[in-house]
C-alpha cells in the first residue's frame, strides 16, 4: 500500500514541479523567478524523500538536506543581487 | 498495519500540500501572494513527508536526519523568503492593486538613500 501511495505522492509533485516551471518561464519579475525556483527545489528534496520510502533506502537523505542547502544560499545570492538592482 | 495507514497519511498530506502550493503559485495575482503560498505550504509538505518518512523507516539513524531536514527547512524559509520580498519591494515592485495595508509606505522610514545596511 505505500508503495502504490508513494507513486501517487510522485505524480503530485510532478504536476507541483510543472506548475513551479511555468511560473519560472512565465514570471514577469526576476524575484518571481526567483521563489519559483526556491519552490522547485523544495518539491526536489520532497521527491528524493518518497523516494526513499518507496525503495526503502536511506542512502538519500544527505543528499537532500545538501539540495535544500544549496537552495538556501542560490536564494540569498539572488536576493542580495536583487537588492543591488538586479539586471537593470 | 497502522503504521502503513500513518505513513500514507502524511505522505498523502505533503503531496496535498504541494499541490495547494502549485495552484497557489500559478494563480495568486501578485508577488507577495505567490511568495506566501509557495513558502509556506512548500515548507510544510516537506516537514510532513519528512514525518511520513520517519514513521515508514523507525529507526534512529533516519529519525535524526530527517528532524535534520525539518529544522532546516524551518530555519531557512522564512529567513529566505524575507530577503526576497524585502529586495522586491525595495526596487520595486507593484503590489496587487486591492492590497489594503501597506504599512512601509505608511509608516516605514523612507531609506531610499542608505541602500547598503
Amino acid at each position: 500500500m505505500v508503495e502504490i501511495v508513494c507513486s501517487i505522492v510522485m505524480v503530485m509533485l510532478i504536476v507541483a514541479f510543472g506548475a513551479a516551471f511555468i511560473r519560472v518561464v512565465i514570471g514577469p519579475t526576476l524575484p518571481d523567478r526567483v521563489i519559483a525556483l526556491d519552490m522547485a527545489a523544495t518539491i526536489v528534496v520532497a521527491l528524493i524523500l518518497t523516494h526513499c520510502v518507496q525503495s526503502g533506502t536511506y542512502y538519500y537523505i544527505p543528499a537532500a538536506i545538501s539540495i535544500a542547502l544549496l537552495s538556501f544560499i542560490g536564494t540569498v545570492a539572488l536576493a542580495l543581487y536583487i537588492r543591488r538592482g538586479g539586471a537593470s | 498495519m497502522i503504521r502503513d495507514l500513518l505513513v500514507c497519511f502524511f505522505l498523502l498530506a505533503g503531496g496535498l500540500l504541494s499541490l495547494a502550493a502549485a495552484v497557489g503559485v500559478i494563480r495568486l495575482p501578485d508577488l507577495f501572494t505567490r511568495m506566501h503560498a509557495a513558502t509556506k505550504t512548500g515548507t510544510v509538505g516537506v516537514s510532513s513527508i519528512v514525518i511520513g518518512m520517519m514513521i515508514h523507516f523507525s529507526e534512529v539513524t533516519v529519525t535524526s536526519r530527517g528532524i535534520l531536514v525539518i529544522a532546516f527547512f524551518l530555519l531557512t524559509a522564512p529567513v529566505a523568503a524575507h530577503m526576497i520580498g524585502r529586495a522586491a519591494y525595495r526596487s520595486g515592485v507593484q503590489l496587487w492593486i486591492l492590497t489594503r495595508i501597506d504599512e512601509w509606505k505608511t509608516h516605514g522610514v523612507n531609506h531610499q538613500d542608505d541602500d547598503d545596511d
